[in-house]
């Protein structure tokens, strides 16, 4: 095994234990928002497909590459942008009451 | 030793593997939740920018129409869809990811043996998986969508053999990828590419849509798993890291939600939920049970009169985005004197938190929302318990009737309450595709119609009662 390889495992195996870690408590009213945030970082693939398009030297890999990016950003900005109009939700609001809604009669 | 630009692009990935973790840590607590996905897009836009360092990259223009198309996709629908179908969204977005981690393995195995090269059994093996894993959460979120979008139907759909021909598909994959991995060929791995769709697709079409939320909670993890693969490929700690990151959170909400449902993991995969009880179910409701309905202007005669009424939202309340509609009649009741609040099912809607985030949408005042727990106790003591679009989450079968296929599953205890008023398109299944005994009930009246429409014409006849 390549001194790289090896490296590679330790720092899956220690991800594991943090992954776990970090959201060791968390409410059920975030279960969705959690999932849509860690839908979002696991975009972080988009950086592969950077990679591949990046130093693409066939129209084949160009094309994989184009379609991967393409998809590995929409993961990332739908991802983050979904996120945030959930949490958008959970702010203190002011005062309570409701306004700038229609009341139909 | 690494060079300027290497070290450059380390320091980043540092920096954004610790924002990715803080981000993580602030998701889950209600106060720092929004502040905490920030700090997770602030690191995926410095490791983003850090990439471009990379020597590797010699054309730009791939990339920068790419990852605005993507941007402008994925901003557009974020921004558009409607908080009601949120979780397709997810689903969606998620099968995205998998397609490019599927696409990333794929490209990396035809440039590094585009010359007639072997790669290593380290390489190959990461390749092999994430491919495999990555094409499957693509096939299984796109199917998990198009359930939740109602394009495909919500019941289970199987067919004879099912579990046969999955087996046969998973040991195709296992013997594709072995091949690949010892002898090369990006044949076999164009193959092995296929029936990893293949059996994506398979894998989610036989459960039912009430347990979507569970499995794409599932395939989350695993697209994490299949960017950390892309990282051993391309030889990328930040992938490795932040893949493994959502690899491991994500089983762990995936134990998280399963547990609210009462069930495990692999009944949910494998049990086909639902599937088996459809017939029996309609045989009993047409055997000797009547439904009784009543109209909106008894039910607000009944509303209005009573002490105490609680509210119990569900998926029609989505569908029909009634969320404001039941926030502005609770507050008439209120200005009535009535204590009005909100029983929230963990799983009520098709994600757990679902109702939370529409009930907020409209403004409801977080003291009316009342958990499972909390609120089970005070059923006996309510007069009136509104349950609108929920089903299976009030279904006394899962509480008494050790045959029922939600047995076990914890429910609110609606039946306890003195009377009880259900607003419901028709007498149709609710998710599970079982037949629910609360609707027979003697103190139970139904209300048919779509959910909005119910809710306002109970408020006009509250106004003239």
């Amino acid at each position: 095994m390549s001194q790289e390889l090896v490296l590679g495992i330790y720092v899956f195996i220690m991800a594991i234990f943090v992954g776990f870690e970090v959201i060791s408590r968390v409410p059920s009213v975030l279960h969705t928002p959690l999932m849509s945030g860690t839908n979002a970082i696991h975009g972080i693939v988009v950086l592969g497909a950077f990679l591949v398009a990046g130093s693409a030297d066939s129209p084949l890999l160009h094309a994989l590459g184009f379609i991967a990016v393409v998809f590995g950003a929409a993961n990332v900005f739908g991802g983050f942008v979904v996120t945030d109009r959930m949490l958008e939700m959970f702010k203190k609001r002011e005062g309570g009451a409701v306004q700038g809604e229609k009341k139909d009669a | 030793m690494l060079d300027v630009r290497g070290s450059a692009i380390a320091v980043s990935y540092i920096i954004a593997a610790v924002l990715f973790i803080f981000g993580l840590k602030q998701l889950s607590s209600p106060s720092t939740a929004r502040a905490g996905n920030r700090l997770a897009a602030i690191g995926m836009a410095i490791a983003l920018a850090a990439t471009l360092l990379d020597r590797q990259i010699v054309s730009f223009w791939t990339i920068a129409i790419g990852t605005l198309i993507g941007a402008v996709m994925g901003i557009y629908f974020g921004r558009t869809v409607q908080m009601t179908a949120m979780p397709q969204m997810v689903a969606l977005f998620n099968g995205m990811g998998g397609a490019t981690a599927a696409l990333v393995s794929v490209a990396e195995f035809l440039r590094l043996t585009r010359f007639g090269e072997r790669i290593g059994v380290g390489e190959g093996t990461s390749i092999v998986l994430g491919t495999a894993i990555g094409a499957i959460s693509f096939t299984g979120s796109i199917v998990a969508f198009g359930k939740l979008q109602e394009i495909l139907p919500g019941r289970p759909l199987q067919f004879p053999l099912q579990r046969l021909v999955n087996a046969l598909i998973l040991l195709a994959l296992l013997v594709l990828g072995v091949m690949v991995v010892t002898e090369g060929g990006s044949t076999m791995l164009w193959l092995l590419f296929a029936a990893a769709l293949v059996l994506g697709a398979m894998f989610v079409l036989p459960i039912g849509g009430g347990d979507m939320p569970v499995v794409i909670s599932i395939l989350n993890s695993l697209t994490g798993l299949a960017a950390a693969l892309t990282g051993f490929v391309l030889h990328n700690q930040m992938l490795v890291v932040a893949g493994v990151l959502v690899g491991a959170s994500g089983t762990l909400l995936t134990l998280l939600m399963s547990t609210a449902m009462n069930r495990s993991v692999a009944n949910v995969l494998f049990g086909a939920f639902g599937a088996t009880s459809n017939d029996a179910g309609s045989a009993v409701s047409a055997v000797g049970h009547t439904v009784r309905q009543t109209t909106a202007e008894d039910t607000a005669i009944a509303l209005a009169y009573a002490r105490s009424v609680v509210i119990v939202p569900g998926y029609g309340l989505a569908v029909a985005e009634a969320q404001h509609t039941v926030r502005e009649l609770a507050t008439d009741l209120e200005n009535r004197g009535v204590s009005v609040k909100y029983a929230i099912h963990p799983v009520a809607g098709r994600m757990p938190g679902h109702m939370n985030v529409l009930l907020a949408e409209a403004n409801v005042p977080y003291d009316q929302l009342l958990e499972m727990d909390q609120v089970n106790g005070q059923f006996p003591q309510t007069d009136v318990v509104l349950v609108v679009g929920a089903n299976d989450v009030v279904n006394p079968a899962a509480r008494d009737d050790p045959s029922s296929p939600i047995y076990g599953m914890p429910i609110l205890d609606v039946d306890r309450a003195r009377n009880i008023i259900v607003l419901k398109r028709s007498m149709g299944h609710g998710f599970a595709g079982i037949d629910n005994a609360l609707f027979y009930h003697e103190k139970t009246r139904m209300l048919f119609g779509d959910a909005r429409q119910s809710l306002t014409q109970i408020g006009q006849a509250l106004k003239a009662a």
